[in-house]
């Protein structure tokens, strides 16, 4: 087998084979899901009627996708300049907490809180991210750090919730105060949707795009990702491009955050209650949509089902939430096996 | 004072010696050329596979438990192979995916065994009164072969050259693509090794989640030694210590638990940054993390 490189493939495709390579992955899933004792047919329909099948379906999916977009939209920026951020799930989390904190404790005027809530929210998880950016600066690779950060960012809402911050009557439990209803966000009537940050999420996926494909940093951002050494040959300063690109990923992801316990939780709470492993799934979100934010207007849902269908799992099939960790990661490893085949037109046989 | 010296030592090589003997095996991938940061998922696999077979009767064969782990390290380690290796995929994210399908496999396959009982754990070993676990002593074996087979054997040699300098290494006859795969299976077996010992001794049960980290300190680990087996003795040691006065100044200090948590992350980070301010990054070998593809600079 041998591979002749294409010089642009068509957009065809590149959505035929991320097609295929979603086919293969649901394959190799089921396999999985033959091992564990349970038929694939009965695990694909559960998810499928359970999420597409009614409104309160449909409303679940939509609840989740609202991170997914906010956090795969940043995600897709950050993987064209080939700073692989997998911390979004500890950007979220301090995107939570600048929010939480913000809510609780700042006392501003009704209108203000609000957007108040949201902009310290990404500025929490822009620092958050930031860090690994920095980091990177002395070669330490951003996966590893992305991905200590979350496990950090876990202890500091831990520490913050069952300490400084744990509510005055809650008893037992650790969470925080509710916050004051005017930094609580509406909701579309019967449903957890919080619409107003699924708002921000598309404004956010459409402007990461014009900004990708628009916008001065945008080219030197895909300059620096496709060819570093034609960025420093051309004055482009990688460092200060990962710093920005850092800011956006970080801050997107922390939007999230926001919304989550302004929309939803109204309080900050544990971690694993925060996010359902919405970082890491917005990986795959990202991936998907092969690197294009407004893309993620597509993926995100799609991703959105595995997530909602993960709980419909655990719930009627009594399966670990864990499957959703199965799900992601091979479809994540079928994408990037696939990408040889965008690139490149297969040829059987030795060299002619 | 004695007494808190032996037993600082004897937790800090328990903790050490999963770090350790996955740390090894990242190493052997590394050095021939290849990242795989799925050793948390291959530990959770290999974890599972030495319980499934330890606890599936009471007189269980623990010798094929182990081997068990090694192989499912492998197995999952083959798909990293494939895909980085035949497929050229990104080595860094496929070991990401690598460690997601593991842990998530792990917890989805492992259900049944959570809370179930192992009737024969792997026991101590009493050297004249000192207690050392078998793996452990099976662990810095192992670091002493790996020191020796890298630099003074001729496929340590070919090992070598294939991470370092993959373009020479094909000139020279040697088969770049088979040398990364066998490299990478080698490096996933000993990570599904370091599962059975947490598994068959450490915890010497089975729970979702119970590598808690530890693959990816071990994946930091490589670069915090150097990419050198000898060293990675002594840094997984001090990374043991650390677990170990985690564990002791948990509830006995001022400062909350969850600092105590968080500290082998905090640690790592701060680690790696020393080590990419010492400029120890240019230890790593030449041809690391890239795919090999025969005529392309």
């Amino acid at each position: 087998m041998r591979f002749i490189p294409l010089a642009s493939p068509s957009a065809a495709r590149v959505g035929l084979i991320t097609l295929a390579s979603v086919a293969v992955a649901l394959a190799l899933c089921a396999l999985i899901f033959v091992f564990y004792g349970v038929s694939p047919a009965e695990v694909y329909s559960t998810m499928l009627r359970g999420t597409l099948g009614d409104s309160i379906g449909l409303a679940e999916v939509g609840r989740r996708t609202i991170p997914l977009l906010l956090i795969g939209a940043g995600l897709a920026i950050a993987f064209r300049a080939q700073f692989f951020n997998i911390g979004g799930e500890g950007q979220l989390l301090l995107g939570a907490v600048f929010a939480a904190g913000t809510a609780l404790f700042i006392p501003l005027p009704g209108p203000l809180l609000l957007p108040t809530v949201f902009i310290m929210g990404a500025l929490g998880g822009g620092l958050w991210a930031l860090i690994a950016a920095l980091l990177r600066r002395l070669n330490v690779n951003e996966i590893l750090s992305t991905l200590m950060l979350n496990y950090i960012a876990v202890a500091l809402v831990t520490y913050l919730i069952a300490g400084p911050w744990k509510g005055k009557d809650v008893r037992g439990y650790i969470y925080t105060d509710s916050f004051p209803d005017a930094a609580n966000l509406p909701v579309i009537a019967g449903t957890q949707v919080h619409w107003p940050t699924l708002v921000l999420g598309v404004a956010v996926a459409l402007g990461l795009q014009w900004l990708l494909g628009r916008s001065t940093f945008g080219y030197a951002l895909r300059v620096v990702g496709e060819n570093p050494g034609a960025a420093r040959y051309a004055g482009i300063s990688s460092a200060r491009v990962m710093t920005v690109v850092a800011l956006i990923t970080g801050g997107a992801a922390g939007l999230a955050g926001a919304g989550e316990v302004a929309g939803i939780h109204h309080r900050l709470l544990e971690a694993g209650q925060i996010s359902l492993g919405y970082g890491f799934t917005a990986v795959i979100v990202a991936w998907l949509a092969r690197g294009n934010p407004a893309l993620c207007l597509i993926t995100a849902p799609v991703m959105g089902i595995i997530l909602a269908g993960g709980d419909l799992l655990k719930i009627d099939l009594n399966m670990p939430f864990r499957v959703v960790d199965v799900f992601s990661g091979v479809i994540l490893l079928c994408l990037i096996a696939s990408e040889v085949f965008v690139r490149n037109r297969v040829v059987w046989g030795a060299r002619a | 004072m004695d007494n808190i010296v032996v037993e600082a030592l004897i937790r800090a090589l328990a903790v050490g010696t999963p770090l350790l003997l996955a740390c090894l095996g990242a190493i052997i991938n590394e050095r021939g050329g290849v990242v795989n940061l799925g050793v948390e998922g291959m530990m959770a696999v290999g974890a599972l596979a030495a319980f499934a077979v330890a606890s599936s009767s009471p007189d269980a064969n623990l010798w094929l438990a182990v081997g068990a782990s090694m192989l499912a390290g492998a197995a999952l380690a083959s798909l990293h192979a494939v895909a980085t290796v035949t497929l050229r995929a990104n080595q860094f994210v496929s070991g990401l995916a690598l460690a997601l399908i593991g842990t998530g496999a792990a917890g989805l396959l492992g259900k049944k065994f959570e809370g179930l009982p192992l009737f024969n754990k792997v026991a101590d070993w009493n050297l004249g009164g000192f207690v050392i676990n078998p793996f452990t002593v099976a662990a810095l074996l192992l670091a002493a072969a790996l020191a020796f087979y890298l630099n003074s054997t001729r496929s340590g040699l070919t090992l070598r050259s294939v991470g370092e300098n993959p373009a020479a290494a094909d000139v020279l006859g040697v088969n770049v693509g088979a040398v990364r795969i066998w490299a990478v299976l080698a490096g996933g077996s000993l990570s599904g090794l370091a599962g059975a010992f947490l598994a068959l001794s450490y915890r010497a049960s089975w729970a979702d989640n119970m590598t808690a980290g530890l693959g990816w300190i071990a994946v930091a680990l490589v670069i915090f030694v150097g990419w050198r087996p000898l060293r990675a003795v002594l840094g997984a040691l001090f990374f043991g210590f650390l677990y170990y006065l985690q564990f002791r100044l948990q509830g006995n200090s001022p400062i909350p638990t969850e600092v105590f948590n968080a500290m082998p992350f905090i640690l790592v980070l701060v680690v790696l940054a020393l080590a990419g301010l010492r400029g120890q990054q240019g230890d790593a070998p030449a041809g690391l993390g890239r795919a090999y593809v025969r005529g392309e600079r």
